[in-house]
């Protein structure tokens, strides 16, 4: 284990994801990377001023250039000769990914620049207050998607980045879970062995944002992936590789833990539209374990 | 403030998040641990450390008392115990 790449001290919430992600993540890459960071939570916990969480190199620059930032880093790091060696990472919030920096990821992947982007998907902008992003879920209620008479939350699904990744042609795409820290290392090791353009979308439960107790982070996470809200996937050249087989629960097992749907618990047809998603997400991955598969379904 | 702001790595240390706890510590039990590791894969404070069994003990300068330690744990070997509380 690389410890203390990513020291405590960090200003983050009690039982924040994001905080055990970031820590996952720069333990499985090394201490040979570059850390290009967006604005965020991330950014703003880890590195209060004048101190820094982060054992590697660390840069920050502005909200939607992080994919930017490390193009050119790794540039500079093929000009020393020194690139096979060092691992690149941009990494940023759901907002910094798919909202704002869309368009420098999108620079990224097609300029096929050998970069790890690595999105911790909390589902909102928690930084600035819960405000809705383009990867908040269908029905979560924040505070500019409130839950009332007129509306139950956010009017639209979740923005399908892994998908839009994906349509670039780039050689390894994964999503992974804070409920499942082995399979997001084996994932962000497997993704720096490879070269080119990779990304990564990690489920990151908020305690703030999502109105759940800080000690069930780990079981929220868990149980979107059980539900079929949060497929864990793999891709390389474009081709589906690995999907985590699940035993599906219903959805509500998943809403009921988080005040952001609590509205939800007494609507059965909102509920339904959700069930709808992960039935979805559960026949287009074909995430249900057969009995066949049944030895199998601790791999991803 | 303009221009680079460089800061040492890790200095955050100088942080003693420790006091953040406000009603429950972990306490380690050290009894069934099988050395599995799931709570210092899980400690989103990295403040949990050990290698053999029965060896892992939490920082609590940094423990901010989450609890997802005492969750994960598949021997349950790890308990929330008070703050006041003696060992």
């Amino acid at each position: 284990m690389n410890r203390q790449l990513f020291a405590p001290g960090h200003t983050a919430c009690v039982g924040c994801g994001q905080s055990l992600g970031a820590r996952l993540v720069i333990e499985a890459s090394g201490p040979n990377t570059i850390v290009a960071n967006n604005t965020g939570c991330l950014e703003v916990f880890s590195t209060k001023y004048p101190e820094s969480s982060w054992g590697v190199p660390w840069i920050h620059s502005l909200f939607e250039n992080a994919a930017a930032v490390a193009s050119g880093i790794e540039a500079a790091l093929i000009y020393l000769g020194k690139k096979d060696t060092v691992n690149v990472i941009a990494q940023g919030g759901d907002g910094g990914t798919a909202d704002i920096g869309l368009q420098a990821l999108s620079g990224m992947f097609e300029r096929g620049q050998d970069i790890l982007y690595v999105c911790y998907d909390n589902e909102a902008y928690m930084n600035t207050g819960i405000q809705r992003s383009g990867l908040t879920p269908f029905d979560a209620n924040t505070t500019t998607s409130p839950a009332g008479s007129a509306s139950s939350g956010n009017i639209r699904p979740k923005k399908p980045m892994p998908e839009i990744a994906n349509a670039h042609g780039i050689p390894y795409v994964a999503t992974a879970s804070v409920g499942f820290p082995q399979d997001l290392q084996r994932k962000v090791k497997k993704a720096v062995s490879i070269k080119g353009p990779k990304y990564i979308q990690i489920h990151v439960p908020c305690p703030l944002g999502w109105r759940h107790e800080p000690v069930q982070t780990a079981q929220v996470a868990k149980t979107a992936v059980e539900a079929g809200l949060y497929p864990l996937v793999e891709y390389e050249n474009t081709r589906l590789i690995a999907v985590r087989k699940i035993k599906p629960s219903p959805v509500e097992e998943y809403l009921k833990l988080q005040g952001r749907f609590k509205h939800l618990l007494n609507n059965p047809e909102e509920i339904k539209k959700i069930q709808e998603i992960a039935n979805h997400n559960i026949e287009k991955y074909n995430l249900r374990v057969t009995s066949s598969e049944k030895n199998l379904s601790t791999e991803c | 403030m303009f221009g680079p702001l460089n800061v040492k790595p890790g200095t955050s240390r100088n942080n003693k998040t420790g006091s953040w706890r406000t009603e429950l510590r972990p306490k380690f039990l050290q009894k069934d641990c099988i050395a599995c590791k799931m709570c210092a894969l899980t400690c989103p404070e990295d403040c949990i450390e050990g290698a053999q069994k029965n060896t892992f003990y939490c920082d609590y300068e940094f423990c901010k008392g989450c609890g997802l330690c005492a969750f994960i744990c598949p021997k349950a070997d790890i308990t929330m115990i008070e703050e006041e509380l003696k060992e």
